[in-house]
C-alpha cells in the first residue's frame, strides 16, 4: 500500500513517465536488484551505468516485463506492465493483454533480434501493421522515413545478414521508432558492435536524444553519457548508487564506487 | 612431383621468378588415381547389374510394362497418394499443436503432450492401424456425452470406421507424434531473442509463433519432415492389411490372380520411386524457399553482399 501511494502522489507531482519503486529481483538465491526506485520523465534521456553484473540490464527488462521482478512496482504511463489493479487488488494479465500493455514502449537489444527471414522493411513494418493496425502503404512511408533518418534508405530491400552490425542496430532503432513509442529501452546496443561501428549507432542515439524522445540506455559508453544524457544513473550490487546530471556525476563523482569504475574509463 | 621440386628450388633460388611459381593462382590439382579407378570400377559393376537385370527373365519387363499403366494400380497409386497427403496435412497439424503443448509452461499440458508421443511412438503402426481398424469389437457404439452424465449422440462404430477412415485416423494420430517432435526441435532452434523482440514489440504468443518463429524454425523442421513423407508414403502400404486397396495392395491383388509375383512388385517400386523422386525436388524448393535471408543459400546473393560488405568500408 505505501509503494502504490508514493507512486500516486510521484505521479501527482511530476508527470513521470516510468516511476519504479522498491524494484527486487532475484535468479534463484542470487538477488539481482536490491530496491531499485527511478522516476523518469517525459522527454528524459537516462543513461544508466555500472560494472557488468550490476543488475542494469535485467532492470531495464524489468520495465517492460521481458524478465519479472519479485517485489516492487514499475509504471509506464500508468499502466502497470504485467499487472492489473482492480478494486485495490494486483492481479497478473494474460499474454493478449500484456502484448496490449507493450505497445508504446520499443526497445533495442544487444543482439539487434532482427527478423532474419524478412527484409529491413518488412521488419520495421510488422509491427506497426500486425499490432498497432496502422494502414499498410502509411506504415511503409513512414518506414522510408525512418530509414532516410538512421542514414540507410536504400537498404530496404536487404535482409538482415547482409548489413553489418552497425546497420542491424540502426535498422532496429527504425523498428523501434515505428512504432511511435511513448519510451524506448536501449539494451547494451552498442556491445555487440565492432569498435568502427560503434559511433554511428551513438551518433544516431544523439540525434533522438535531442529530439525530446524518452530514452532509457543501459550502456557501457561513457562518451554517450556525457554528450547525450539528461541524467546519469549508476548502479552497482543491484541498487541504484548515484543519480544526476552527467557533468556532476561523471567528472565529480561522490560514491567511491562511481570513482573506481568511472577512473579504469580514463 | 613438380609441387615437391617446387618445394625444393624455392629457398635457393629466391627473388622474382620464384614469387611467381608460388602464386596459388597457377596451383595444379594432382589426379587421384585410385579416385578415377574407383568411379571406373563402379560404373562397371552397375553396367553389369543393369544389364543383368534387364536380361533376365525372372523380372519378366514385359509384363511389368504391361501392368504399369493399368487403371486398377493406377487408382492404386491414387489411394496411397491421397491417404499420404491426408494423414501427412492431419499429422503436421495435431504434431504441431502437441510440439506448441510439450513446450507449455503448465506441466500439465506439456505432461499431456509427452504422454501422446511416448504412446504413439511406442507401438508399431501395424498394431495401432489394425486397433483402429477393430475398434467396434472393442467400442461398438461410439457416442459424445458430458463425461459421466447424459449421452448427447451416439454413432454405430462400425458406420463410422471404414477401412478408410481406419486408415486415415491410424496413420495420422502416429504421423503426429513424429512430427511433433521435429517441429518442438525446429521452435528450440530458433534464437530466444526472437520470441523476446517479437514480445518487447506487443505481439501475442500465437502471433509471435505464426510471424517470427515458425517461418524461421521451417529451415530445420522442412528437411526431416520430407524424410517422413517418404517414410509416410511407403508406410501406407501397411493399410494393405486391412483390406484398403492402396498401391500395393492393388499389386497384390493382380499376382494373388496371375502368379507374376516379382513383375507386379517391380510395378510398386517404380511407382514408389517415381513418387519419392517427385518429392524429392519439391523438398528442395522449399528449402530454398525458407533459406532466404540466408547469405550462402541466396542465388547471387555472395555477389550482392560482397559489394554491400565493400560500400560499408
Amino acid at each position: 500500500m505505501t509503494i502504490l501511494a508514493s507512486s500516486d502522489r510521484g505521479r501527482g507531482a511530476s508527470p513521470a513517465l516510468v516511476s519504479a519503486r522498491n524494484v527486487h529481483k532475484a535468479y534463484g538465491s542470487q538477488e539481482v536488484l536490491t530496491g531499485i526506485d527511478l522516476d523518469v520523465d517525459t522527454g528524459e534521456t537516462i543513461v544508466i551505468l555500472g560494472p557488468s553484473g550490476s543488475g542494469k540490464s535485467t532492470f531495464l527488462r524489468c520495465i517492460n516485463h521481458l524478465e519479472t521482478m519479485q517485489q516492487g512496482s514499475i509504471v509506464v504511463d500508468g499502466e502497470q506492465v504485467g499487472y492489473q489493479l482492480r478494486h485495490e487488488r494486483l492481479y497478473r494479465v494474460n499474454s493478449r493483454a500484456l502484448a496490449r500493455q507493450r505497445k508504446g514502449i520499443g526497445m533495442v537489444f544487444q543482439q539487434f533480434n532482427l527478423y532474419p527471414h524478412l527484409t529491413v522493411l518488412q521488419n520495421i513494418i510488422e509491427a506497426p501493421v500486425g499490432v498497432y493496425g496502422e494502414r499498410r502503404s502509411e506504415a511503409v512511408a513512414h518506414a522510408h522515413e525512418l530509414l532516410a533518418r538512421v542514414g540507410l534508405s536504400e537498404k530496404s530491400d536487404a535482409y538482415p545478414r547482409q548489413l553489418s552490425g552497425g546497420q542491424q542496430q540502426r535498422v532496429a532503432i527504425a523498428r523501434a521508432l515505428a512504432i511511435r513509442p511513448k519510451l524506448i529501452l536501449f539494451d547494451e546496443p552498442t556491445s555487440a558492435l565492432d569498435p568502427e561501428l560503434v559511433g554511428e549507432v551513438l551518433a544516431t542515439m544523439k540525434d533522438l536524444a535531442t529530439q525530446g524522445l524518452t530514452m532509457i540506455v543501459v550502456t557501457h559508453e561513457i562518451g554517450f553519457a556525457k554528450e547525450a544524457a539528461d541524467r546519469v544513473v549508476f548502479m552497482d550490487g543491484g541498487k541504484i548508487i548515484e543519480v544526476g546530471r552527467p557533468d556532476e556525476v561523471l567528472t565529480n563523482p561522490t560514491h567511491p564506487r562511481t570513482r573506481a569504475f568511472l577512473n579504469r574509463f580514463i | 612431383m613438380t609441387g615437391i621440386m617446387a618445394l625444393k628450388d624455392s629457398p635457393s633460388s629466391g627473388g622474382v621468378r620464384s614469387q611467381t611459381s608460388r602464386d596459388v593462382l597457377r596451383a595444379i590439382t594432382p589426379v587421384n588415381h585410385l579416385h578415377r579407378l574407383g568411379i571406373a570400377a563402379t560404373l562397371c559393376l552397375l553396367a553389369q547389374f543393369c544389364w543383368l537385370a534387364l536380361n533376365n527373365e525372372n523380372f519378366q519387363w514385359h509384363v511389368v510394362l504391361n501392368w504399369l499403366f493399368d487403371p486398377s494400380v493406377i487408382s492404386g497409386l491414387y489411394v496411397t497418394l491421397g491417404l499420404t497427403v491426408v494423414a501427412m496435412l492431419l499429422g503436421s497439424v495435431i504434431g504441431l499443436g502437441l510440439a506448441i503443448f510439450r513446450l507449455s509452461e503448465s506441466r500439465f499440458v506439456s505432461a499431456f503432450a509427452g504422454i501422446y508421443i511416448w504412446f504413439f511412438r511406442g507401438t508399431p503402426m501395424l498394431v495401432q492401424l489394425i486397433f483402429w481398424y477393430n475398434l467396434a469389437t472393442i467400442f461398438p457404439q461410439l457416442s459424445i456425452s458430458i463425461p459421466f452424465g447424459p449421452t448427447l449422440a451416439s454413432w454405430d462404430t462400425n458406420a463410422v470406421i471404414t477401412p478408410l477412415t481406419a486408415a486415415i485416423v491410424g496413420l495420422a494420430l502416429n504421423e503426429a507424434a513424429y512430427m511433433a517432435e521435429i517441429i518442438r526441435a525446429g521452435l528450440l532452434s530458433v534464437d530466444r531473442g526472437q520470441s523476446e523482440a517479437a514480445a518487447a514489440f506487443g505481439m501475442t504468443r500465437g502471433r509471435a509463433l505464426r510471424r517470427i518463429i515458425i517461418p524461421q524454425a521451417m529451415r530445420s523442421i522442412v528437411p526431416p519432415t520430407g524424410n517422413q513423407l517418404i517414410s509416410m508414403i511407403k508406410g501406407t502400404s501397411l493399410v494393405s492389411v486391412i483390406a484398403m486397396n492402396d498401391l500395393l495392395y492393388s499389386v497384390q491383388a493382380v499376382y494373388n490372380r496371375t502368379f507374376e509375383v516379382v513383375p507386379l512388385l517391380m510395378v510398386a517400386v517404380i511407382w514408389y520411386l517415381a513418387v519419392t523422386s517427385i518429392l524429392n525436388v519439391g523438398q528442395s524448393y522449399i528449402e530454398r524457399y525458407y533459406a532466404r535471408g540466408e547469405r550462402s543459400a541466396r542465388s547471387g546473393g555472395e555477389a550482392r553482399s560482397a559489394k554491400q560488405a565493400e560500400g560499408v568500408r
